[in-house]
């Protein structure tokens, strides 16, 4: 693989993570990071379909006119969203019953628009997918670590498993919303902090 | 290859185009997808019926019944469960339009005696980790076994004998009410028969 290709794909893991560098998306974000496990569902939903749509955008781009993208890529995103919805409503009911929530929301996300409008709209359908890659597994564990936290600190249990015991009283406000305001700005300038250091080295 | 120019009929025609596309996807997918899902949610729903009824070896869909519950219009879905042609415990499908956030649907279980048997949220969007915790064992253990002819079916807030789940006292309370609602039906279905 060359340098190219590698940058394009891990870049969207730290460098430009889309949730804690580019604060993209932070409407999902927020609300659905209760749990550890909420955070992995969604994740690998919106990884999925960015792939997809990453793909679509790169195919179509040159027969669509500049000054009507956005209204095309929407159509497309919202397209591939309720396939992949119907798709595993059908054919993988359980991981549906799981996933299903989220699904609807992923169209209003704007990762997917933003890598389609800044990346799949430049570049060749590889790279494309690269990109979608690298974003996705970011945006994956980015919410998968915040979920965690907000679980841990409000629950007292990540991925469902009790951590703290039962004695323990849990800050049940990281589970409500004013708690993903607080867990994620922690996150972000623990984040950032390590990040800068390490550029500056 | 050169990018497209924006003229007016190159963008009418680009976005027409890309609509037509995706609505034949959209009705084609539909199309495929329709039966699939219908027997995956029938299958989702008798799973649920299974968990909240004694062993049963008929098929609960073919033996539905509307009942009525007193002083509304919809009535609740009843589904009897028989072994060996004998009904031996009964699913009450109910809801409650009070939780948290908004409408929870729940199947609850019975015995012949009215006693609950079991119930199972089926739908419900109350917060995770919150209000969803009506959905665990601690909060369900209560009801099983739980004569409503006997005993108050309602929150403790309330004056009734059902412990909250703590923080979730809207979610525990819509709970509580949806499974007084399937007995209220099943009561007036049982003394107009």
């Amino acid at each position: 693989m060359n340098k190219t290709s590698y940058q394009n794909l891990i870049r969207g893991i730290i460098a430009e993570n889309p949730i804690l560098v580019m604060m993209l998306g932070m409407c999902p974000t927020l609300g659905v990071s209760t749990s550890a496990i909420n955070g992995v569902g969604m994740g690998l939903a919106t990884l999925l379909v960015l792939i997809f749509s990453n793909t679509a955008i790169s195919l179509v781009k040159n027969i669509i006119p500049p000054m009507v993208r956005i209204p095309s890529f929407i159509v497309i995103i919202a397209t591939i969203v309720t396939v992949v919805d119907l798709l595993m409503a059908a054919y993988l009911p359980s991981l549906h019953a799981a996933l299903g929530i989220y699904i609807p929301l992923i169209v209003v996300n704007c990762i997917i628009l933003g890598r389609a409008e800044a990346f799949a709209s430049k570049n060749t359908i590889f790279q494309s997918i690269l990109d979608a890659l690298g974003m996705g597994i970011g945006f994956t564990l980015a919410l998968t670590v915040l979920g965690a936290v907000r679980e841990l600190l409000g629950n007292g249990s990540v991925f469902g498993y009790l951590l703290l015991g039962e004695d323990v009283n849990p800050i049940l406000l990281f589970i409500m919303p004013p708690g993903a305001f607080l867990a994620l700005a922690a996150m972000i300038i623990v984040f950032n902090r390590l990040r800068t250091k390490e550029n500056e080295q | 290859m050169v990018q497209k120019k924006s003229t007016f009929w190159n963008m009418i025609l680009t976005l027409t185009i890309i609509s037509l596309t995706a609505a034949f996807i959209l009705s084609f997918v539909e199309q495929l997808t329709e039966k699939p899902i219908k027997e995956a949610k029938n299958a989702h729903e008798l799973d649920a019926i299974a968990s909240v009824v004694q062993k049963f070896n008929n098929n609960p869909f073919a033996e539905k019944l509307t009942i009525n519950v007193p002083g509304q219009k919809n009535g609740l879905e009843l589904y009897p469960a028989r072994l060996d042609g004998n009904i031996n415990s009964f699913a009450i499908k109910t809801y409650s339009n009070n939780g948290f956030a908004g409408r929870i649907e729940l199947i609850v279980g019975f015995l012949m005696d009215g006693t609950i048997n079991n119930f199972v949220v089926t739908r419900s969007l109350e917060t995770p980790g919150l209000g969803s915790k009506v959905n665990d064992e601690k909060f369900k253990s209560q009801f099983r076994g739980f004569n409503p002819n006997r005993q108050i079916l309602k929150v403790r807030q309330d004056g009734g004998e059902i412990d909250a789940v703590t923080a979730a006292t809207i979610s525990s309370r819509a709970v509580t009410n949806a499974i007084q609602k399937a007995v209220d039906a099943y009561h007036n279905f049982h003394a107009g028969k």
